[in-house]
């Protein structure tokens, strides 16, 4: 199955009447999951979330698709 | 002193009251003429309550503030009486652009679908707002609207309030039944109690210059997000009446507020965005800061808070004015039946139970943009930032992207006056739901659903064919309208034609009332005087019909 792109947020048994929610709901959370750290420390959180989502995911092909998008662009 | 606009001077009488030294009781008081305490003045006047207006000011809004009408508002204001007035002298816009740094990463449209009345939102002075409803106001014999009439103290009793009020031939008492709190976000009357309102204060200054010129730039809504010419911050330009563009400049909290309000600092800004050979002149300029809080509760006995003085939201979304405008919406049909005694007074509180559903959905939304647009760490700049970068290319991360998530009404769908279904319906016109509106046909004559409802209750039935109504049936929907809370019923039919007893017959002439109602021939929908879904059924039923009015409207205990 290729890399999804499209939006995909959504929560079991939740009903949204706005599109926009489910997504907001994750940002919020994703950022409130920092709060309060140093950068080092918010570095190393990043990295193990990164570690947990990437075996959930478990598809090699579908990691690889991703992590060249991440880095296209970045340096310049 | 603007040049597109001469702020207009509203005479002071002397209060009937202070004359005689007799201080009358009112039936209602509305403290605070601005966009929310004229709207509810307005829409209690027309279902035929006697009230009374005190403004300590004599003229309308200074500056452009509120700026964005919301379609939903649109609406609240057509049933009052000065929609059209709005939208005639307003720009209306559809389109969202978003720009990160020099380059567009994502639009958004508020209405993806055509058939609707209004338009997603209008941008207008706030002045010209305050100005219409005044003058509605004005027009209406038990209306009255008290210039310069400052409240100097109140006392709630358990019957009413006690008021003491100041003008410029001194003082006098006057007692009200109800009094509606909306006297903005620094609510006079709300220190005077020691009410607690709670919240967060954020950490930043924004310019906002109304700026005159003439431009070709498209009626949308421009956001940029770190743009080159005011780097590191973001930028909001929205369109307004007259010419007059409004733009708000983020700051930073460093920022000296005296400092930045001065000509010499703000034009050098504009013209970084406009160019140098762009001409222009400043109409207004101001700089604010924001909160998010609300009371705990917006009822206090026979007080009523409203609007900002109940509620106050970081602009980003517009969910200030326009949330206003939805209090007054919700809180008369309510008041007026509780007044004429068809209705326990408890049925009030179902104004603050749903109105705070409603302000902490606006809090939560325009914290969230704020929190996007102003990061507060490192990380959360980063997060933003990369969200902003994959979002040329990918349609998850501008999804994403939070310029403001902008106003649109609540879904009630949690409140106690709802009706649970009993029977499936697809789309999103749920119990608790706003009404979405249709283009419908009353009498040969072209008109839209959201124009004929509303102000009472009613009753819409769904029928292939009204001729085909049998009469027995058609006695009965007729006779709820005999009901102590009227209801009106009426058949909306993609066939016109006539109807037996005098029933009023809607055709649905583009068919989406049938779609965005999922309605089938039995189909009946009960809705509110503020346009808001109370239950629906898949068939006509006088008796589930009677009892989910008695649900909303709380007489269920009785």
């Amino acid at each position: 199955m290729p890399l999804k792109l499209e939006p995909n947020f959504h929560e079991p048994g939740k009903r949204h009447v706005r599109a926009f929610t489910p997504g907001d709901d994750f940002y919020e959370s994703l950022i409130e999951t920092h709060r309060d750290l140093s950068d080092e420390q918010s570095a190393m959180v990043n990295a193990r979330l990164i570690l947990l989502l990437a075996n959930h995911v478990g598809d090699v092909a579908v990691l690889r698709e991703a992590m060249q998008i991440a880095h296209a662009g970045v340096r310049g | 002193m603007l040049r597109t606009y001469q702020y207009p001077k509203f005479e002071y009488r002397q209060p009937p009251e202070q004359k005689n030294g007799v201080s009358g009781r009112h039936p209602v008081v509305v403290v605070g003429a601005g966009p929310v305490g004229l709207a509810a003045a307005i829409d209690l006047a027309q279902s035929g309550v006697a009230v009374i207006v005190l403004d300590d000011d004599d003229t309308v809004s200074v500056g452009s503030r509120g700026v964005c009408y919301a379609k939903r508002t649109l609406e609240v204001l057509d049933r009052i009486g000065v929609g059209d007035a709005c939208v005639v002298k307003g720009v209306s816009w559809n389109v969202g652009r978003t720009f990160f740094r020099e380059e567009e990463v994502y639009n958004f449209k508020l209405l993806s679908q055509p058939d609707h009345k209004r338009p997603g939102m209008i941008n207008l002075q706030q002045y010209y707002l305050e100005e219409y409803e005044v003058r509605r106001a004005q027009a209406l014999a038990n209306l009255d609207l008290r210039f310069r009439n400052k409240v100097t103290s109140a006392t709630p009793r358990d019957d009413g309030v006690v008021l003491q009020v100041e003008t410029p031939d001194g003082g006098y008492t006057l007692q009200a039944d109800w009094l509606i709190v909306a006297d903005g976000a620094r609510s006079n009357i709300r220190h005077m109690l020691n009410l607690d309102v709670e919240g967060k204060v954020f950490t930043d200054r924004f310019l906002i210059a109304d700026v005159l010129m003439k431009a070709d730039f498209p009626a949308e809504r421009w956001f940029w997000f770190d743009p080159p010419f005011h780097p590191g911050q973001s930028v909001l330009l929205h369109r307004q009446a007259d010419n007059v563009w409004r733009i708000d400049f983020q700051l930073g909290w460093q920022a000296d507020p005296e400092e930045e309000r001065k000509p010499e600092k703000v034009i050098p800004r504009i013209k970084a965005m406009l160019g140098e050979d762009r001409e222009f002149e400043l109409e207004w300029v101001s700089v604010y800061t924001f909160q998010c809080r609300r009371m705990a509760d917006f009822r206090h006995g026979r007080m009523l808070f409203a609007g900002d003085a109940a509620h106050q939201v970081s602009p980003f979304g517009a969910r200030g004015a326009n949330s206003g405008i939805q209090d007054a919406d919700n809180l008369c049909w309510k008041l007026k039946l509780v007044m004429d005694g068809r209705a326990p007074d408890t049925l009030l509180d179902t104004y603050s139970e749903e109105r705070g559903v409603a302000a902490d959905e606006n809090i939560l939304n325009s914290t969230r943009s704020t929190d996007f647009m102003t990061p507060k760490s490192a990380t959360s700049l980063t997060f933003r930032n990369a969200v902003l970068g994959l979002a040329r290319d990918h349609a998850f991360a501008r999804a994403l992207v939070n310029s403001g998530r902008l106003s649109v009404p609540c879904f009630l769908t949690e409140s106690r006056l709802n009706t649970p279904d009993v029977a499936a319906f697809a789309g999103d016109m749920l119990p608790g739901a706003p009404m979405d509106d249709a283009p419908i046909e009353d009498q040969g004559e072209s008109s839209w659903l959201l124009d004929r409802v509303g102000n009472r209750f009613m009753v819409l039935v769904f029928v292939d064919d009204p001729a085909t109504v049998g009469p027995a049936q058609a006695r009965t929907m007729g006779a709820l309208a005999d009901a102590p809370i009227p209801v009106e019923a009426v058949l909306v039919s993609p066939k016109g034609g006539v109807a037996p007893q005098n029933l009023r017959v809607w055709r649905d002439r583009a068919g989406r009332y049938a779609l965005r109602y999922d309605a089938r021939a039995g189909t009946t929908y009960l809705v509110r005087p503020d346009q808001h879904i109370a239950a629906r059924w898949r068939v006509f039923d006088a008796q589930a019909i009677c009892a989910a009015l008695a649900r909303a409207t709380c007489n269920t205990e009785h």
